[in-house]
């Protein structure tokens, strides 16, 4: 592969790998089941897109890849990229990064949700997952084995088929090295988004392995999805153990593979106020209301599509919903897009907000205070010029209807 | 003699630059308004300072994992940081950066580098040797 017999693809792709395997010193590859690439128009830019369609160029026996491959959130969805102010040369140079994908053999899932729908992942199986999102919840909640790998890397394993083994792969890394006690029950998906937000400042590094006891029954997959996004956000965190709840910790002693177990540091009441409070602005105005970070559930669309009944989003406000393009095929035909639509909502298939060239979309609406029940965007989004608010999801819809924070 | 910290081996190219240093992190989508070349984000320590050319000297990386592409994206454009210092890198910027072909270093034998390296410090990053000079100082 190296010498280039398989193809400069794979010779670039090796290339990349033992760069990166180096710099971790990795002794050697493993093979990987899966590879999903985050590769939304917005980061790929113009030198991304060309590089992409320098690969798609090649033959396919040089450029398909050959473990399955899949694509997290794009950054324009066809069917809305107009109503939510987005260009046609956004459009344009989407359509072109997915002609290129295609011609690699990529699969255009288009979702930060594949563990909810596409192919969950298995304890033990070694993955070369894209978004941190994804990756957290494959370590935790599945037991299986990724690194986050960026677009370049998640694509390299599909052509070689492998991933340098380093970090998550291995047994070393996946011991507990920081504890959390929860002395107050999360109550919600914004909730348990906040708690991720407080473990992850508090962890804030890509190898420390926060270990969270006192969780009174076991969350749902909504719950930890929301849990892990925001702990993956906040602290760059790609693995946590909730003892009696994840894989690899059944008890505690097995979350911290037997070493010592630090003292736990308590979260309560006070913590969870403090965080709301630092994205609080109550009576504000309300530009748009986001669901998404990550792409909503069936389930979640079908609460939402329940709160709105019978109701109208404020004529100053804009409401969004993103979900994967399976879910909106789903929320289409139980007629929960129509539901949620007819209160003047937008569901947005294969796009997740902030991969979308949030700015752009900020300066074409007007938009500034956003309101969402999405910990993992109140983190992100302010970098592209909003004021973000978190809320509860019934609070969020509040919001919409009545255009004001309530 | 020039200041000459130890490291771990790291990617790219060796170069020189002047340091532009903060007790904070990084992530490229979170932080940076790409087209002016600033630091965006308001909780930035670098809030409003202006990263192009310069080589960040910062603790870790952070959060999403769109950094990878990012890099060589705003390279092309000469928008880009000349280098990177982490304390500690994540796998994100140090895929980003071999992407890039930018050099980025981690791992300092004397402890983090935000606390050794000053801001408008002149330095010589050399990712092959795992050595970073700083040429103001002795």
């Amino acid at each position: 592969m190296l010498a280039g017999e398989q193809g400069r693809a794979r010779r670039w792709a090796l290339r990349h790998q033992i760069e990166v395997g180096e710099f971790f010193d990795a002794r050697d590859f493993v093979p990987v089941a899966q590879a999903h690439v985050m590769a939304d128009t917005e980061s790929l830019g113009e030198e991304g897109v060309r590089w992409l369609e320098g690969l798609a160029a090649l033959t396919p026996e040089e450029c398909r890849v050959r473990v399955p491959t899949i694509t997290d959130p794009r950054g324009v969805d066809f069917d809305t990229y107009k109503r939510l102010g987005q260009t046609d040369a956004m459009a344009d140079i989407e359509a072109r990064a997915i002609r290129a994908f295609e011609a690699l053999g990529v699969l255009m899932t288009n979702t930060c949700i594949n563990y909810q729908t596409v192919l969950p992942p298995v304890r033990g199986e070694h993955l070369a997952m894209g978004d941190t999102g994804v990756v957290v919840y494959s370590n935790s909640v599945m037991g299986a084995r990724s690194n986050f790998e960026g677009g370049p890397s998640a694509l390299a394993a599909g052509l070689t088929g492998r991933t340098p083994r380093y970090g998550f792969h291995l047994d070393t890394h996946r011991a507990g090295t920081r504890h959390f006690h929860i002395g107050r029950a999360p109550r919600g998906l914004a909730d348990w988004g906040a708690l991720g937000g407080i473990v992850g400042r508090a962890t804030n590094s890509y190898w420390e392995v926060p270990v969270i006891g006192g969780i009174e029954r076991a969350p749902n997959s909504d719950e930890l999805k929301h849990f892990g996004a925001a702990l993956a956000s906040f602290g760059s965190v790609a693995l946590f153990h909730m003892p009696g709840v994840t894989p690899e910790a059944p008890t505690r002693d097995a979350a911290f593979q037997g070493r010592p177990i630090p003292a736990a540091t308590m979260i309560g009441e006070a913590e969870f106020e403090e965080f709301y409070t630092s994205y609080a602005a109550k009576g504000d105005r309300v530009d748009v209301v986001v669901f998404g970070a990550p792409q909503l559930s069936l389930l979640e669309i079908e609460k939402l599509a329940g709160l709105l009944d019978g109701r109208e989003v404020h004529s100053a406000t804009t409401l969004v919903v993103t979900t994967s393009p399976e879910v909106k095929f789903a929320a289409d035909r139980m007629g929960l897009t129509r539901r949620i639509e007819q209160a003047g909502g937008i569901v947005a298939a294969g796009i997740c907000f902030y991969q979308s060239y949030a700015r752009e979309m900020a300066e074409a609406n007007g938009w500034q205070r956003l309101v969402t029940n999405s910990a993992k965007l109140v983190n992100i989004i302010a970098g592209y010029g909003y004021k973000p608010t978190l809320a509860a999801t019934e609070q969020c819809v509040d919001c919409a209807v009545s255009g004001r924070i309530v | 003699m020039p200041i000459v910290l130890k490291c771990h081996k790291g990617i790219g190219p060796t170069v020189t630059g002047v340091a532009l240093v903060a007790d904070d992190n990084f992530s490229a989508r979170y932080d940076l308004d790409r087209i002016n070349g600033t630091f965006s984000r308001p909780a930035h320590k670098l809030y409003g300072e202006r990263y192009v050319d310069r080589i960040l000297v910062l603790v870790t990386a952070k959060g999403g994992v769109a950094s990878a592409w990012m890099l060589r994206e705003i390279a092309a454009r000469g928008m880009a940081p000349k280098a990177i210092i982490f304390d500690r890198a994540n796998t994100i910027l140090a895929q980003g950066a071999a992407f890039a072909g930018m050099a980025l270093v981690d791992r300092f034998e004397a402890g983090d580098p935000t606390r050794l390296i000053r801001n408008g410090d002149e330095l010589r990053i050399e990712p092959a040797n795992g050595l970073v000079a700083i040429l103001n100082r002795e």
